[in-house]
Formats: structure tokens, C-alpha cells, sequence
């Protein structure tokens, strides 16, 4: 597929591009859903197409085709330089491109099992198993589980000499209880809301034994509708470590985004309260605070080869105790700040432009265990378990809603708590960092759906996190 | 006939007899023009021609999408998908294929939108940016062209094709900033720089905010933010699926909200948008959800509607089997003030102009968290008096609209664009008696 992706930068290069890279991009796409135990959905789709992207003067034009004649592609080629062109009529100033070193690679994620060899009559029987377990506690209304399989092949080329061809599998999935009363429903999410995704093959899948689990699950969404509510107040919060990783995404993944730094995105996702002139000096949280973007990380779900401007996957600094260190960026946003690209530009298919996107955002582990935690607070409340988010346009306002909480008295956890919410704002919330469990418990959490750009784009990335402590926090907002 | 007909029948014959099928296909152009610091700087089309295809062979179902849409391409995803599908359990929900059907042949269609270049989307820019002097714009102009057919073996056909142009945006200021939004199946009829003034002047009168303290307030809210409440309302409220599962607020032949509201869903109404029929091949016609504050309809899939011993309304999308069935064209009814008169009659209150980043707490009781974004204005004394930073809300949408509760609707119902997407709510900008803001800027 190198000549197909050579041929669309190359159109490109002969109608004035200064600059062209194109991929050729396979994406094959298993979705598996049972809901009761009956089989709602199996499906398996596959994309194939090629993008190419242009750059002349102070913008990049970009377009896409899913027919792979030799006709078509060229032609995809020469229109994204048109399309650049165009952009002439409102123009910026020049567009920086930094350097990076010139590739011909092959990555291909580590796996034991391809997911797409496994029989799917195991992995539905694997859902209906375990939605019968659901339902075999009585007061679950509803038990979903899926599955979902991601098979991608990429042939980057760019005409600075770029040829890298990945492949990368990911895996996902999970299950839910939900209980209805009169006037609320009430679910519980195993192993986190939305499932967990890696990449990685089944054995990703089988690692975390969905059955085990099932019963406590299914428990836990009955007794919600019974439990107390939980009270306004100010207190010691526990984060579950699967909620603490969409805290991470939310108020400091999408914070650290060059291009919402710069005011790409300042329309639609946003911008950033962080400023380039604070870099190395504003005090992001509590010197328990140590924030790595690490796309090596083996299995974790924003782990790659190369990003989709042909960088290598690299580890940056991003929080080093507490004080703001490092940015999300690509080879453009990174050249206009004066920073090394770090590698961090993909596309969700071959039909988008590449922008910045989190890799594997993640907070570095402390010490000890969530037990230890629990038992080191007077007073307290222990939230599990994603269920809303809503963080503002700067990704500073924030408040989360999560499944399930515990009172935490005297170092024990107390009684069972319904509806439970916390609210902040991201520098004073990350500042009240006190505790933070060790290694035993960091798990690189994967988060299959990150919306942002337009056209929308939805990117899987990943945020390691054990569970942490954090002081005088908000909770219990409600309506 | 033209190319996405060719695609169904097409697939259709390498499906033959071996199961029952239903085939959709996609062609058209999608083109989007984006711009950040007053300047053009992401700028993309894309060629889309892609395939869905569901098969059943006695209830055991498999569904797949392609792109690749060469005769050997079709043949190899037909196979796949009908070897997936023997594999599986039976489909107790399945609802097998509808037959021939006729529909309403409405064309949503605009030849020059359809053929827009990327230099009349960077006009369109150009007058959005020149709108706002010495202010840094931001936003995007689209153009999108789709054709689609539906075919099935059990006799069904339709096909369509529509147009949509969306321009959409803010102006800031070093301290504040104001949005714009248009849509229309045609570009030429977005006056882009009208859209510019809007976000810009918002943007001006939003230097200064200020805190304001929590609390409950009367607000009067634009059609963006209704435009949002009403996706909230469409995806947890009136979607049958939500309400088999008792997830739904919503039961018919009350009185659920205030006698002024009415919401349909019509893709025969002349200034609708997308196509008369869903992704099952089922024909649309309009749907009265609320007529005069009372629940009177769900809306409906094969899937939903075999379950409720009912019709399918025809608002199938291919994932509905998960997600259950979504109105595209759904409609507010507005009344006669003017924004003016609606802010006239507050004492104290807030004015917005945009949700953001809206999430539903409980879908039963549609609580709803979310923050108020570019443009939130302090009302005293029947007038705008000043900015006032962005606030959060949690506020059950369905009480915020009940009985006695809504207290004026504009007459400038319009495509608004919510959070989740442009083009397919019409609606006005509304009064409500109160809503409740949980956090201010300090949190």
C-alpha cells in the first residue's frame, strides 16, 4: 500500500503542496452487544480509504477517498493542495513544521491472540453468560455486555521520505446491571463505565474475568436504590483508580493540548487555562503530582509506534512534581512554540486530518494501597465508577458524577451512598493531592472515546492511575 | 439510476437467497472549512461511498459496513457478513425486513450547495472573520451533499439525496467570547456575516463579566441552549427503547410540560432537513411528540415497535438496535415575543446564549449537568445590565419545562446549533421561571 499513499503525496506535491504525507489506512471493526441475554448486535465492518494532507502557506488542505484506483488517489492528492490553496483567501502567517528524524519502520502492537480468530460464538456465549449472572439478581432490570475489536493497518508516507507501515489491535469491553425505581435507575459498570480497552489482544479481555465480578455488580446496582443520598458537604475524597483517570483526561489531558493552547480548537472543544509563558512555572497541583504522556507504555490503549506525522512514540513530561512542565503536539503546534514535537498527532480513520490527541496520559503511582488510604481518613467519602462528566470550555469547572460511594469513617468504610457527585476547579482540586496509592494498583485505563475536532474525531487513549486522596473537595451537588 | 441505487442492487444480488438483507447505501461529499485566529487553518473534503448491510437467516443476525465497494469488494463482504451471521444465536428482538413501501419524495436539495467549492466556504469565512474587527474569530463552514438508497429482499426500495451548509462560530476578545450559528440546505441563504456580527457583538458585551452567586435564577435562554435540552429530550425521553426499559421519563397522555410546548418531528416540512425515510427503509411522516404540553408519542424502529405491538415511526439509525430510535428533524413551536420582550419581564435573571458540555446524572428524572459559554448576561429590571462569567447548572430538563414553568417563547425559532451537533432541531429561544445554577467560575 506504500505505492497507493507515495501516489496521493505525490498529486498533491505536482499541484503546489510544499509539504504532502498520506496513509492508506485498513481499519477493520468487530461490535459485539447482548442486552438480557439476547444478542442485540454483532457487527463486523471494515474501512478502507486513503487521506492526504497538503501544506501550502498557513494551512493545511486534507482529503479523502475510499476508492483506491490510481485516478482517484491522484486526484485525492491534487485536491487537498486546491483545498489548501483556498485558504489563501482568509490567510495566517506561514505554517512551521518541525523536524523529525526520516523513517522506514514496521511496529505492530504485541498480542497473544487475535481477537478477530477467536469464534465469536465465544464471545457472545462470554456475554450472555454474564448478563444471565446479572440478571439472575433479582431487581436487575437490564444487563448489557459488549465487546469490541479494532484491527488497524496504516501505510504512512510523507515526501520528506516517510515510509512506516503499523498494525495495531486493540480490545475492549465489559458489562452493566442497571435497577430501576420509581423516579431514578441506578447501574453499576465492570471493569469501569464504557468498558475497558487496551490494545492487545483477547488475552486483554480474559484478563479481567468478567464472570468473577458479575454477582457484586449486580448486588451493588440493587442496593443503590435503597441507599442514602449522598449530602452536601465538604470532605476528604477517595477516587476509585478508573475515575481518577477520566479526571486526569478531563482537566489536565485535554489542558495540555498545544493546539487548544494555541486557539485551534476555540470554538468548538476549547481552550486551555494553562499559557505557553507558564511552562516550568505554574503550580499544576501537589508535589504528589507527576504526570507522564507515554506512548510506549506496553498495553495501555494510546500506545503506537509512530504517530500519524510519521514522530516516534516517546514519554514526555507533562507534571513533574506538581509544577507544569511539558504539552501535548505535533509537528506544526510544536514548531510555532518553540517545543520538540512530541509525537502525539492521529487521525480516528483515513477520512480525518491528524490533530493532537492525548497517548497514554497518566499519573505516576504513590505509595502504599487504597486500603491504607481508607484507613489513614478520619472523615471521608470513597467514590467508584464513572457516570457523568462536565468539565468547561477552558477545563477548569468541572463536575463528576460517579456509580457508587462508601462513607469513610474512622478509617473504615461506612454505609453505601447513592448519586454521588463532586465539583472543583483543576489547579486548587489538583493542589489537594495527599495520598496516592502505589504500583500494585495503577492500571493503565483506556478511554475508547475522546471526542474532539471538526469534523468530529474520536480517539482511544489511556491514562494510568491508582486511587488518590483529595482534600476538602465538594460533593454531593445536586439538582 | 444513480450510483448508491446501483450499490443496493448490487449487494442485494450477490446476497441472492441465501438470507433475508437489507442493504444501505451512501454516496456524497463532505467538506469542511476551518478557521482559528481569524485565519483558515484546517481545510478538508471527503469522498464518502460506503455500504451497510444486515442479514438474518431464521433470526440469527450479523450486520457490517464497507468502503470498499468494488464488485470483489462487495462479494467478499457479503460473504463475511453472512457467515457471522450463521454463527449466531437467534435475535429474539428481530423484527425482519418491512415490504414495499411508498414515501413522501421530498428533496432537500441544493445543486450549488452541492457542488460548493473550497473557495465559497472560504468566503463564507472571509465575511464571519471581517464581521469582527480587531477580534480573533474562530469556527467552520460545511458543506455536505449526500445521496442515499435503501433496498431490502423483501421488496423495498427508496431512495433520497440532501444538502446542508452549516456556518458556525465565535469572535473573542482577550477576556470574553460570543458565538454565531446558521444551517440551511442551502449555503446562499447563510448570511455569513450576520453570523460574525452576532458572535461578535456578544463577544463585546461580554468584556467585564463578572461573578454572580449561585443559585436558583429565571433565565431566558437562546435556541441553542433549547436546541441542546431538546437532544436530551430525543435521545432519554421520547426514544422507545429508553421507555420499554423504564428508563423514560415520559408517559403519554400527560401533562408533562407547560401547555405553551409543542415538539414534532417532520421531514416534510419545507424548511426540513436529511431524508423522508430511515435507515430501516421506512417512510417519515410527522410525529407529534408534545401537543400542547401533553406526552402524546414515542418515537419508533421496527425493532421497538414489534415490542410495543406498534408501527415503526421511522427513526431507525443502524446502531438502533443498541441505542434505540432518534428524530432528525425535530421541531419546537415558537411563540410570538420578541428576545426583548422575553428579557423585558425579569426583575432578576440570566440570559444565555450556549450550553456546554451537558451530562446527564439520571436519565429518569433527565437531570442534567452542564456549564453556560460565550455570552451569559445578567438581567435587572427587564433589561441586560451586564456579563457575567460562565456558570454551572444541574437542572432536571423535563421540570425546567413543566407546568407554569415556561413563561414566554420568541418568534425566532431556527436551526440552533446544540452541543452535539448542527441542523436537525428547530427551535425557538424560551423563558423559564427558574433554573438552577449550582457553581459559579470560583466553583
Amino acid at each position: 500500500m506504500f505505492d497507493e499513499a507515495s501516489l496521493a503525496a505525490q498529486g498533491a506535491l505536482d499541484a503546489g503542496a510544499t509539504y504532502a504525507d498520506a496513509r492508506v489506512v485498513i481499519t477493520k471493526t468487530e461490535s459485539i452487544n447482548v442486552r438480557n441475554q439476547n444478542l442485540d448486535q454483532m457487527d463486523r465492518s471494515e474501512t478502507v480509504g486513503v487521506g492526504v494532507r497538503a501544506l501550502i502557506g498557513s494551512s493545511w488542505g486534507f482529503a479523502a477517498t475510499a476508492d483506491l484506483s490510481n485516478e482517484s488517489i491522484r486526484s485525492a492528492g491534487e485536491r487537498a493542495s486546491a483545498i489548501a490553496k483556498a485558504s489563501a483567501i482568509v490567510p495566517g502567517p506561514p505554517m512551521e513544521f518541525a523536524d523529525v528524524p526520516v523513517v522506514e519502520d514496521f511496529w505492530e502492537t504485541p498480542y497473544e491472540e487475535d481477537p478477530f480468530l477467536v469464534a465469536t460464538s465465544e464471545k457472545v456465549d462470554m456475554l450472555i453468560n454474564v448478563t444471565k449472572t446479572l440478571q439472575s439478581v433479582e431487581g436487575v432490570a437490564i444487563a448489557v455486555g459488549s465487546l469490541t475489536f479494532y484491527d488497524t493497518n496504516k501505510w504512512f508516507v510523507s515526501s520528506q521520505g516517510h515510509r512506516i507501515h503499523q498494525h495495531i489491535i486493540e480490545s475492549g469491553g465489559g458489562y452493566d446491571a442497571t435497577a430501576i425505581g420509581e423516579r431514578e435507575t441506578q447501574r453499576r459498570s465492570y471493569p469501569q463505565s464504557f468498558g475497558q480497552y487496551e490494545t492487545g489482544g483477547f488475552e486483554t479481555i480474559r484478563a479481567w474475568d468478567y464472570e468473577e465480578n458479575a454477582q457484586r455488580i449486580a448486588e451493588e446496582a440493587v442496593a443503590l436504590l435503597t441507599a442514602d443520598e449522598m449530602e452536601e458537604r465538604e470532605t476528604s475524597l477517595i477516587l476509585e483508580a478508573s475515575q481518577l483517570a477520566l479526571q486526569i483526561h478531563e482537566s489536565v489531558g485535554h489542558a495540555i493540548e498545544l493546539d487548544r493552547i494555541l486557539g485551534w480548537e476555540a470554538a468548538f472543544a476549547g481552550t486551555s487555562h494553562l499559557q505557553l509563558s507558564k511552562l516550568h512555572s505554574h503550580r499544576y497541583g501537589s508535589d504528589l503530582m507527576n504526570i507522564t504522556a507515554d506512548a510506549t507504555l506496553p498495553g495501555a490503549l494510546g500506545t503506537f509506534g509512530y504517530d500519524d506525522e510519521g514522530t516516534p512514540a516517546q514519554s514526555v513530561d507533562i507534571v513533574r512534581n506538581g509544577t507544569w512542565v511539558g504539552v501535548l503536539s505535533g509537528r506544526d503546534s510544536a514548531a510555532i512554540a518553540g517545543l520538540p514535537p512530541g509525537g502525539m498527532v492521529r487521525a480516528d480513520g483515513f477520512n480525518r486530518l491528524p490533530m493532537v490527541r492525548m497517548t497514554n496520559v497518566g499519573l505516576l503511582p504513590g505509595e502504599g494501597t487504597l486500603d491504607d488510604i481508607i484507613a489513614d481518613t478520619d472523615d471521608g467519602v470513597y467514590m467508584s465508577t464513572n457516570r457523568s462528566w462536565s468539565i468547561d470550555d477552558r477545563r477548569l469547572n468541572f463536575q463528576f458524577g460517579t456509580e457508587i460511594a462508601w462513607e469513610v469513617k474512622n478509617g473504615r468504610l461506612g454505609r453505601m451512598l447513592k448519586n454521588p457527585t463532586y465539583t472543583g476547579i483543576t489547579p486548587q482540586f489538583w493542589g489537594s493531592l495527599d495520598r496516592l496509592a502505589g504500583e500494585a494498583e495503577w492500571v493503565h485505563w483506556g478511554t475508547p472515546n475522546c471526542g474532539k475536532g471538526q469534523p468530529m474525531q474520536v480517539a482511544h487513549t489511556g491514562h494510568s492511575a491508582s486511587p488518590g486522596r483529595f482534600a476538602n473537595i465538594r460533593v454531593g451537588v445536586r439538582a | 439510476m444513480n450510483r448508491e441505487q446501483n450499490l443496493v442492487n448490487e449487494t442485494l444480488e450477490i446476497v441472492g437467497g441465501r438470507a433475508e438483507a437489507e442493504v444501505l447505501a451512501d454516496v456524497g461529499v463532505t467538506s469542511l472549512t476551518r478557521f482559528a485566529n481569524s485565519f483558515i487553518h484546517q481545510n478538508v473534503s471527503e469522498d464518502v461511498e460506503q455500504v451497510t448491510l444486515r442479514v438474518a437467516l431464521e433470526g440469527r443476525v450479523a450486520s457490517s459496513t464497507t468502503t470498499a465497494t468494488t464488485h470483489e469488494g462487495l462479494t467478499r463482504f457479503v460473504d463475511a457478513t453472512i457467515e457471522t451471521a450463521a454463527g449466531q444465536p437467534v435475535d429474539e428482538d428481530w423484527a425482519g425486513l418491512g415490504g414495499p413501501t411508498g414515501f413522501t419524495a421530498i428533496d432537500h436539495w441544493d445543486h450549488t450547495t452541492a457542488s460548493a467549492d473550497p473557495t465559497a466556504r472560504a468566503e463564507a469565512v472571509r465575511a464571519f472573520v471581517d464581521a469582527g474587527e480587531g477580534l480573533l474569530g474562530a469556527g467552520y463552514c460545511q458543506t455536505e451533499a449526500r445521496r442515499r438508497a435503501y433496498g431490502n429482499t423483501a421488496g423495498r426500495q427508496v431512495h433520497g439525496r440532501f444538502t446542508t451548509a452549516v456556518v458556525d462560530g465565535i469572535h473573542q476578545t482577550p477576556s470574553s467570547a460570543g458565538s454565531g450559528h446558521a444551517a440551511a440546505m442551502a449555503l446562499s441563504s447563510i448570511d455569513a456575516g450576520a453570523v460574525g456580527a452576532l458572535a461578535a457583538q456578544r463577544a463585546r458585551d461580554g468584556i467585564g463579566a463578572i461573578d454572580t452567586k449561585p443559585g436558583k435564577y429565571r433565565v431566558v435562554l437562546s435556541p441553542e441552549c433549547i436546541a441542546t435540552i431538546a437532544v436530551f429530550l430525543n435521545v432519554y425521553g421520547f426514544n422507545a427503547k429508553m421507555s420499554e426499559e423504564e428508563m423514560s421519563f415520559v408517559n403519554l397522555g400527560e401533562q408533562q410540560f407547560d401547555e405553551t410546548i409543542s415538539i414534532w418531528d417532520d421531514p416534510t416540512d419545507s424548511r426540513a432537513l436529511y431524508l423522508p425515510f430511515d435507515s430501516e427503509g421506512t417512510s417519515k411522516s410527522r410525529v407529534d411528540l408534545v401537543r400542547s404540553g401533553v406526552s402524546t408519542s414515542l418515537l419508533h424502529t421496527r425493532r421497538t415497535a414489534r415490542k410495543a405491538a406498534t408501527v415503526s415511526t421511522g427513526h431507525a439509525a443502524p446502531d438502533s438496535a443498541m441505542w434505540g430510535p432518534f428524530a432528525e428533524n425535530l421541531f419546537l413551536d415558537e411563540g410570538n415575543n420578541s428576545v426583548e420582550e422575553l428579557i423585558a419581564g425579569i426583575d432578576r435573571g440570566i440570559y444565555v446564549s450556549t450550553f456546554n458540555y451537558c451530562r446527564v446524572l439520571d436519565p429518569k428524572t433527565l437531570v442534567v449537568t452542564g456549564l453556560t459559554r460565550n455570552g451569559t448576561f445578567m438581567i435587572e429590571n427587564g433589561e441586560i445590565t451586564h456579563p457575567v462569567t460562565d456558570m454551572r447548572f444541574t437542572q432536571s430538563f423535563v421540570d425546567a419545562m413543566a407546568p407554569g414553568r415556561v413563561e414566554g417563547i420568541g418568534s425566532d425559532a431556527r436551526f440552533a446549533d446544540s452541543e452535539f451537533g448542527p441542523t436537525f432541531i428547530h427551535a425557538p429561544s424560551m423563558r423559564l421561571a427558574q433554573w438552577n445554577f449550582t457553581g459559579g467560575a470560583g466553583g
